[in-house]
């Protein structure tokens, strides 16, 4: 088992390194001539107004919460779902009301406007 | 050991250069589809068809001047495109390309790692991408890019559940998340009777392949789910500020992630290498992959083709209130079914 996760650490590192050899090279071979109009952020032509880091809508925040409660769930499902058929109809009837309390919280959700994009 | 690790880095070295070859003609495939879809031609002056076109490209975003806007975040913004494209290749770490060969007296797995937690980490990797698009967004200091960056993660993680839960129903009926294993269990004949037919779970899991598919090109933002960068509102959205290479890693990046999910589907539901005659000839099987991996590509350039993009509200309902409690109820009956 050792062999193959080194092999994945053989990937990550073979990848970093295609990124770093690609930038190094373009920096080499490109043209650097920056000035201050050039190096304005871009905001259709005109001069960028105020910060760019504005406030945003919290229902992006309140999504994000809803995300953590199922992402969860889904952790949850994937070993039961693996150990499944060793498990049967005891595990099946378990999961089910875990399911459907989730289901409920989602509905609640749902009811409560959390997922409605005003 | 020392073996161990020359034969590891041969087959990255080789998975690598096939993935990247592969990202660059799928810019061109995407171009040429679109192209004769819309009754143009698409590109056609660099080589032969248009076949040098990826090279060209290449070359000239290596000779771009890179324009580094004045208030950007230095390190994170030279981070981010690498935090996007080694994810992106990374799931072919455990992606089964055959079956496995003897080359020269070797035995040869045509798998760069057979890891038995394979499909877990398909999906952890495949969530990681998200970083280098949020980072991308907050270091340029650009409203575009922000706007983006912020839209983008919220549309990821919404589908992200979808995405994971889509497969649970697979794993119910086949009880392992080894890749290798998954892809052996689709050679047996269709639930064990039908001789004529594999059993690929595509058919036991038509509608888990469909929400699959669905939340698959949500998580690769593509058309008609691409509201990341929404050319018409925002610019390009996360990389409205990068240029040169670093645009291009974003680029590469996306199609990388294109390609990795029609992998990973193709692999769960589709049976992988698996197809006839492999008992004489062991290497169709890698063409057979291809070819299946060639089918999802083309059916997203297809859907780009036709679908206008979603409106934001839609985007996000359509994850919450239909794929998501979808995917659940597909888990349950699954489960009924295996259990009966």
């Amino acid at each position: 088992m050792v062999a193959e996760y080194l092999s994945v650490l053989v990937f990550i590192f073979a990848g970093i390194g295609i990124v770093l050899f690609t930038f190094l090279l373009s920096k080499l071979i490109r043209p650097h001539n920056p000035y201050p109009k050039k190096n304005a952020n871009y905001e259709c032509a005109e001069e960028p107004v105020g910060s760019s880091w504005f406030k945003f809508n919290n229902r992006f925040y309140i999504f994000a919460l809803i995300f953590v409660i199922f992402d969860v769930e889904a952790i949850f499902l994937f070993p039961w779902a693996v150990a499944f058929g060793e498990l049967g109809l005891y595990a099946l009837i378990e999961m089910i009301i875990f399911i459907l309390i989730l289901f409920f919280g989602l509905f609640y959700a749902w009811r409560k406007g959390a997922l409605k994009w005003v | 050991m020392l073996e161990m690790i020359l034969f590891a880095s041969i087959k990255v070295v080789v998975v690598v250069a096939a993935v990247l070859t592969g990202c660059a003609y799928s810019t061109l495939l995407e171009r040429k589809v679109v192209g004769h879809m819309q009754h143009r031609m698409g590109p056609n002056t660099a080589g032969p068809y248009g076949l040098l076109t990826p090279l060209a490209d290449g070359l000239k975003l290596i000779f771009k001047e890179e324009i580094k806007p004045a208030n950007i975040e230095p390190i994170t913004y030279m981070l981010a495109p690498m935090i996007s494209f080694v994810p992106a290749i990374l799931t072919f770490a455990v992606i089964p390309f055959g079956k496995d060969n003897t080359f020269f007296g070797h035995d040869f797995t045509l798998v760069l790692s057979d890891l038995n937690v394979g499909v877990l980490f398909v999906f952890a990797v495949t969530s990681l991408g998200i970083y280098g698009i949020v980072l991308a967004g907050w270091s340029s200091g650009s409203k575009y890019s922000i706007m983006g960056a912020v839209r983008s993660s919220a549309q990821m993680i919404s589908y992200e559940v979808g995405y994971g839960l889509s497969i649970v129903g697979v794993l119910i009926i086949a009880n392992t998340l080894s890749l290798r294993e998954l892809v052996e269990l689709q050679m047996l004949p269709l639930w064990g009777t039908v001789s004529f037919l594999p059993n690929w779970f595509i058919f036991s899991q038509p509608l888990g392949f469909i929400l699959f598919l669905t939340c698959a090109i949500a998580e690769t933002n593509r058309a008609p789910f691409d509201m990341p960068e929404a050319e018409s509102e925002l610019v390009a959205g996360y990389h409205t500020e990068y240029s040169s290479m670093k645009f291009s890693m974003f680029f590469i990046a996306e199609y990388a992630n294109m390609i990795a999910v029609s992998a990973v589907g193709a692999t769960i539901f589709l049976g992988g290498w698996h197809g006839p005659f492999l008992d004489t000839m062991p290497m169709l099987s890698v063409l057979y992959f291809v070819l299946k991996v060639f089918c999802f590509m083309f059916f997203y350039i297809w859907l780009r083709a036709t679908f206008p993009r979603f409106r934001y509200d839609q985007l996000m309902a359509f994850g919450w209130k239909v794929l998501f409690p979808l995917a659940l109820l597909n888990t349950i009956v699954t489960a009924f079914f295996v259990i009966l």
